[in-house]
């Protein structure tokens, strides 16, 4: 039982940090700020997700797997919460989202 | 009143038993006993002892609601992160704006939280029967024209009520 819980454990931790990484490739790759928004959603959502979820069949007591699960259930109501605070300041401040350039080419920054 | 007191209390203890661990000294657990009643005082003094603010009576529409989320996240993380990787010539931003089913103030919440939660789109802007978003793609503004989280929202909505 403990080795298949340790090895979904770590399947899941591997996963979320894969996420964590690619989120942070789009983080300095995606051309905007609110494209940047899109690649810090991954950070947000799926890979907090997987992390604490592969923590959660690490915790050894019921208490520890809780405040872990609520951890994951404050940060899903709160990572929108701010994401949709920056995007809204953005747009309210007249920042203009990156476009595709017309005619296929997309013009870089 | 007395509902919402009782319900009130019951989600702070099991919260507080939860968060503490400590279930077996007595000292401690009067301290988390004085802590339930004064915060549930305080609750009610600031007047939030009411059906719109009890979490309880959330839970079964949120259960149906959650696990189709859930999928959607996990679909917009795997859609993303592919476009991350493909790089800036992989998307074509827009802004959009979708009409709103949901009557109250928390099935809007609901539906711009749904939104925003799905990586590739963010809420910028709610007003009564509109939300103007943002997508990464074109595919996701069709996605959400196609209008299932604005069905399942409203289900979740009228769940509440």
């Amino acid at each position: 039982m403990g080795i298949v819980l340790d090895i979904l454990s770590w399947m899941l931790l591997l996963a979320g940090s894969a996420l964590m990484v690619i989120g942070g490739i789009g983080l300095i790759r995606m051309p905007d700020f609110y494209s940047r928004i899109q690649a810090a959603g991954l950070t947000d959502t799926l890979c907090s997700i997987l992390i604490l979820l592969g923590l959660t069949l690490q915790a050894d007591s019921v208490p520890l797997a809780a405040k872990l699960l609520f951890t994951l259930v404050f940060l899903l109501f709160t990572g929108p919460t701010a994401a949709h605070a920056l995007a809204k300041t953005a747009q309210h401040d007249r920042l203009e989202p990156w476009r595709r350039a017309p005619g296929g080419a997309s013009s870089k920054r | 009143m007395t509902r919402y007191v009782i319900s009130q209390t019951v989600l702070l203890s099991v919260v507080w038993l939860l968060f503490s661990g400590m279930w077996t000294y007595p000292v401690i657990l009067s301290l988390g006993v004085a802590s339930v009643i004064v915060t549930v005082w305080l609750v009610g003094r600031m007047g939030l002892l009411a059906r719109d603010t009890e979490v309880l009576h959330m839970i079964p529409a949120a259960l149906r609601y959650w696990p189709w989320l859930m999928g959607q996240i996990v679909r917009a993380n795997l859609q993303v992160a592919g476009r991350i990787l493909a790089g800036p010539d992989a998307i074509d931003p827009r802004i959009a704006q979708t009409k709103t089913l949901q009557r109250t103030h928390v099935g809007r919440a609901i539906m711009a939280n749904s939104i925003t939660l799905t990586p590739g789109t963010v809420t910028l802007r709610v007003t009564e029967d509109h939300i103007e978003y943002y997508a990464l793609t074109p595919d996701l503004v069709d996605d959400l024209e196609a209008g299932e989280m604005n069905r399942r929202a409203l289900r979740f909505e009228e769940g509440l009520s």
